[in-house]
């Protein structure tokens, strides 16, 4: 038995180390071959380990911040009105919300259709009337709808790093990546990297050195009125966390649910493994 | 072993009224509460309960799925987000069925190594071992097919390259591709009869793992030594040695299995699957499902003509030949010995080999450039030389350690050696005792 693992200790050694210098390859500062060129910065997430929760502050914030920049270009067309309870507003303050959108409706009963205010059962409503004309006024890049955009972007971990993950419970991919795009425009690109016309160079991007997106966020462009900072740190932040929400609204349903499940599954594991041993105590085996 | 007469005596007036006409409860008492199981059988046994709980669960959730779910091409996507966000325990189910296929094909794996550790497959199990593999190839196009179903990038792009392999077949590839798409790409009739298709096949497993049950029950099952079942001493009843056994091993796996739906759902799954199929934009890298990968690694391993065979074919031909060279193992060892605890080298290279089996996986997931490719190759090397050079040879080489006479002397003789070490053996605690 020690030499097995002896054996498989030395194999999988030698496989990591080729794995290792695999992964180092090629690598040129001006012409990337692989994107993102740096790894997303990682943040600490209230909803982040077994009893994360959303924070509701930190999501209002963040809807303000989606409504008031971002949805001048990104739609969010999965995420009904309704559901902005769970973000801490009343039922009354929600109607009220809707109610601020224009829905296209009808035919009515004589064959028009008609515009009226929205109502909690509408859903977010797009800037533009589709993809086309999102893709010509935005220099031939659609912004993608944000519904699902916290769960629809992922850098990957790399090897050994995605074996921690599980350990650690690391699952805040998307968040960390939205934030590091918004704070990622800093940069200079290095010298003797070209940049196309119209787009930004970020390299926090995943899909290039550079992106449609010019930075959309400013220090004060959003107005608070819950004291936090005003930067585009934080709105970053709150952003991120709200896209979070979006894409997972059950997130803390499924947490808490989780723990009653692995306490009932590790007691009834315990007294499985007492009467195993009961009923196996005179039988050698 | 299980062949001898049936020891069930109906008690009540109704079990002899059934008993007499049609004696189904005789064969659950037969099967599962007097049945003799091997008393040495260790944890690695109790992956076919838990694949037998998998396959109702995945059944259970599947059905409640296809009641909320629409297959045509505009709608499945946001048939599936509605499933998330409105259906009640919606995301529980969702989340059940994607990481349960997962889990799936985990315990599986676990299983079919156990069988090629402890020799499971050799006579009289070859049927018993073509069996589970029949129910593996079924398992694998129930995977890839559901994987096409929520509509996202990966469910189209997957679909797009795996139903491409087909056109390497020279003359019938290109029908063959054709009837599986429905058309000339991957669309609205692909995604209707991938749905009708995946929702057939879960119920022809389940009859294929009946028969392979069946065959099992003939057979009797194997166990670590390796050694028959020779007289009563080696074997204790099924009930309840075995079923609080299966039981323990069942809830420590359900365990890791809730771990990851209520923690990490998404980890198992490609973040792409999120963004909309959309057929004008191919993704940066496509890649299967984790437990397609090491086929996948092997597939893309063959970079080179041979004769006149090209890459194309010659990697369809490998990958396909990685999973059909399963079927034939029972012939291909020769050695009189079965378990890999008396067979020093094989034990060696068996391990060689699962090392070898996640490497190749890992490999799958990477893309198929510069050393990647060469480690691919070697790594696929490996694979085939297990099967078609180490298993034949080695059965005629190796010297294998002295066997014990029965079940019995080596559960005897192991408890006597190392007692102190596993104390569930004879020696229990008093504080259970009662
Ligand atoms: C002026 C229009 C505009 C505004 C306002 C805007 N975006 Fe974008 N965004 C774009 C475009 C265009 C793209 C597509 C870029 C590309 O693919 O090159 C994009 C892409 C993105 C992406 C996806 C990047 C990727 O990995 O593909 C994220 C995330 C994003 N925007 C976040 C935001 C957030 C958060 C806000 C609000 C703070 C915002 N955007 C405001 C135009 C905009
Ligand atoms: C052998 C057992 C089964 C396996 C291995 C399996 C596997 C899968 C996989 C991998 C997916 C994609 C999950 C995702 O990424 O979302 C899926 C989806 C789906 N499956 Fe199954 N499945 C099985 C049985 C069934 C059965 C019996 C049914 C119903 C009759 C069913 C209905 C569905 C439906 C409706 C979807 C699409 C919804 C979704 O994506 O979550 N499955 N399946």
């Amino acid at each position: 038995m020690k030499k097995i693992l002896a054996s498989l200790a030395a194999i999988g050694f030698v496989m990591a180390a080729g794995a290792a210098i695999a992964q180092d390859d090629e690598h040129s500062a001006a012409e990337p071959t692989h994107f993102p060129i740096h790894k997303p910065k990682q943040v600490e997430w209230s909803f982040a380990g077994p009893f994360g929760t959303y924070d509701k502050a930190q999501l209002q914030r963040g809807l303000k911040v989606y409504k008031e920049v971002c949805s001048a270009c990104h739609s969010m067309d999965l995420v009904a009105f309704r559901t902005l309870e769970d973000l801490g507003y009343s039922e009354a303050q929600v109607k009220a919300f809707a109610a601020e959108y224009t829905i296209e409706d009808g035919p009515n009963d004589d064959g028009d259709m008609f515009e009226r205010p929205g109502l909690p059962s509408d859903y977010f409503t797009p800037p533009f009337p589709n993809m086309q004309a999102a893709a010509a006024s935005n220099g031939g890049a659609a912004p993608p709808d944000f519904s699902l955009i916290a769960k629809a972007r992922g850098v990957e971990r790399g090897f050994p790093t995605f074996i921690f993950d599980i350990f650690t419970q690391y699952a805040e991919n998307g968040p960390d990546y939205i934030y590091s795009l918004l704070t990622g425009y800093d940069e200079e690109p290095p010298a003797g990297m070209e940049i196309a016309e119209g787009t930004h160079y970020n390299p926090y991007f995943i899909g290039g050195k550079s992106l449609a997106m010019a930075p959309p966020l400013s220090d004060d462009q959003v107005t608070y009125d819950d004291g936090a900072p005003q930067t585009v740190d934080q709105y970053a932040r709150d952003v991120s966390a709200f896209l979070m929400w979006a894409a997972e609204p059950h997130l803390e349903d499924r947490k808490k649910t989780g723990f009653r499940v692995m306490v009932f599954l590790i007691l009834f594991a315990g007294l499985m493994y007492a009467t195993k041993r009961r009923v196996w105590a005179n039988v050698p085996h | 072993m299980s062949e001898g007469h049936s020891t069930y005596t109906p008690t009540t007036g109704l079990g002899r009224w059934f008993d007499a006409r049609m004696p189904l409860p005789r064969l659950v008492y037969d099967s599962f509460i007097a049945y003799p199981v091997p008393r040495n059988l260790n944890y690695m046994w109790t992956f076919g309960g838990i694949l037998s709980i998998m396959l109702v669960s995945q059944i259970v959730t599947g059905i409640v799925l296809a009641m909320h779910y629409a297959s045509d091409t505009g709608i499945a996507f946001s048939s599936v987000e509605k499933i998330m966000r409105d259906v009640n325990s919606g995301w529980l189910l969702r989340y059940m069925h994607a990481n349960g296929a997962s889990f799936f094909f985990i315990a599986v794996y676990l299983h079919i190594m156990r069988g090629l550790y402890y020799g499971s497959y050799k006579a009289p199990r070859e049927l018993l071992w073509i069996l589970g593999c029949i129910i593996y190839l079924l398992m694998m196009a129930t995977g890839f097919m559901g994987y096409v179903l929520p509509w996202g990038q990966m469910s189209f792009w997957g679909a797009t390259v795996i139903t491409g392999f087909f056109t390497a077949i020279p003359v019938v590839g290109n029908w063959i591709q054709e009837l599986l798409l429905g058309g000339f790409a991957v669309d609205n009739p692909t995604l209707n009869r991938f749905f009708a298709l995946h929702y057939l096949l879960p119920f022809m497993i389940a009859g294929v793992v009946v028969l392979h049950v069946w065959a099992l029950h003939v057979t009797g099952q194997n166990n670590p030594t390796g050694i028959e079942v020779k007289s009563k001493t080696d074997t204790v009843a099924f009930t309840p040695y075995a079923t609080i056994k299966d039981a323990l091993g069942m809830i420590v796996f359900l365990i890791f299995f809730a771990y990851f739906i209520f923690y990490m759902p998404n980890y198992l799954g490609h973040p792409d699957n999120y963004i909309q199929a959309d057929p004008l934009k191919t993704p940066a890298h496509i890649v299967p499902e984790w437990y397609f990968l090491p086929f996948y690694a092997i597939l893309r391993a063959i970079t080179f003509n041979i004769g006149p065979i090209d890459s194309k074919l010659g990697g369809v031909l490998a990958m396909f030949g990685a999973i059909a060279v399963l079927f034939v193992v029972p012939w291909l060892d020769t050695s009189k010995v079965r378990s890999a605890v008396y067979r020093p080298w094989y034990r060696l290279f068996f391990w060689i080999f699962l090392v070898d089996c996640i490497f190749l996986g890992w490999l799958g997931s990477r893309p198929a450039e510069g050393s990647y490719v060469i480690m691919a190759q070697i790594a696929t090397l490996y694979y085939f030389a297990f099967f078609i050079v180490i298993m034949p040879v080695l059965g005629l080489i190796e010297t294998p350690r002295r066997l014990p006479n029965s079940i019995t002397e080596a559960v005897l003789e192991k408890n006597k050696a190392g007692g102190a070490v596993h104390p569930e053996g004879a020696a229990a605690s008093p504080e259970i005792r009662g």
